[in-house]
């Protein structure tokens, strides 16, 4: 991840976030990392929220695949209080708002669609960036990880 | 896939337990959970049937410390081992870093864990994965049951690449961190690799 697109990314989930009037707004890759977030993450566990939803959108897509269809792009959960509008971006990553009864599906909806197509665009230059550079990276970049030793992972597990 | 973040100086390895119905995943995951300091863990998710039968995965997410200034974060799954759930399984799959196989000892048993090891292989290779090549132990619980079939000839039965094996009671814990070390450490020995 390169700092400027990254920047661009936080800067986008902020908009979208005051934008929406939403609670939290965060980002995740399919596999559950989280990217990036904003909002208010207090007393949230964000490593399970990561989790669940990407494997809530797998689920999803096994559904989809079942009668097939694609994907279905966006997932809504409505509770009594708060509610997630899980949606996808660039078929790539998972963008999710959390919000209460201060915002709407329809406003969510339309700010996400916006904030989707400037996502859109920061992930493809990031690809483009990564793919010019993979070539050259491969030779001078040294994992930190070459030099890892046995005593190192023992020591993980020595509590 | 392992997922490291270089900005915030983070590993996160995902693995995952397999295993025929009623093997002890869960109690695997359960005794982690009850044994690991709170400011290691995060919340133990289970989804799971009125009956507590497994009926996606249980989640356990797992902070183990730093390596190399990198903290590694550890992403603990199991799947639902009943034969029906299949679909379920493939997904859970999805960027797996190391898989550990949950025998179950018993002797009538022999046939599910032969069954279901032949599902992973298959799953695997729907993954893109090779079950040959990819970060695995093997572990035969419920040993202290008087069914259970003599190690050696599960061992024979079960072992197919010479991966770690180990002898577990999951109940009491026996073997169940030796495992998932066993792994770990396959899987942080791969990173070195790439």
């Amino acid at each position: 991840m390169y700092e400027e697109e990254y920047q661009q990314i936080k800067d986008t989930l902020q908009r979208l976030q005051v934008d929406s009037n939403s609670k939290i707004v965060f980002l995740v890759d399919k596999n559950g990392q989280q990217i990036a977030a904003h909002g208010d993450m207090k007393g949230v566990d964000a490593t399970s929220l990561a989790s669940l939803t990407a494997d809530n959108v797998a689920a999803t897509d096994g559904l989809a695949k079942l009668i097939g269809e694609k994907e279905f792009s966006i997932l809504f959960h409505e509770g009594e209080r708060d509610n997630i509008h899980i949606s996808l971006v660039a078929q790539r990553v998972i963008l999710v708002v959390i919000f209460d009864e201060k915002s709407s599906l329809g406003l969510v909806r339309l700010r996400v669609k916006k904030a989707s197509v400037e996502l859109e665009k920061t992930f493809e230059e990031l690809l483009r960036k990564s793919e010019a550079e993979r070539g050259n990276m491969a030779n001078r970049f040294d994992s930190p990880f070459a030099e890892i030793t046995d005593e190192d992972i023992d020591s993980l597990f020595s509590e | 896939m392992t997922f490291i973040n270089y900005a915030a100086r983070e590993i996160n390895c995902k693995i995952v337990y397999y295993g025929p119905g009623l093997c002890g995943k869960t109690t695997n995951l359960q005794w982690i959970y009850d044994k690991t300091n709170p400011q290691a863990k995060g919340k133990l998710i289970s989804l799971a049937t009125e009956t507590d039968r497994t009926l996606f995965f249980d989640f356990l997410p797992l902070d183990l410390g730093t390596v190399r200034g990198f903290k590694t974060r550890f992403h603990l799954y199991t799947v639902p081992g009943q034969v029906f759930y299949d679909a379920s399984r493939k997904l859970i799959l999805k960027g797996v870093d190391g898989v550990i196989f949950v025998a179950d000892s018993q002797e009538p048993r022999m046939e599910a864990n032969i069954e279901s090891l032949q599902n992973l292989d298959k799953n695997l290779k729907e993954q893109g994965y090779d079950l040959k090549s990819v970060p695995y132990a093997l572990q035969m619980n419920k040993r202290d049951l008087p069914t259970a079939l003599a190690a050696d000839e599960m061992y024979r039965q079960l072992n197919f690449k010479g991966e770690p094996t180990f002898e577990a009671v999951a109940m009491n814990g026996t073997g169940v961190f030796d495992t998932l070390k066993a792994v770990a450490k396959l899987v942080l020995t791969e990173l070195k690799k790439k």
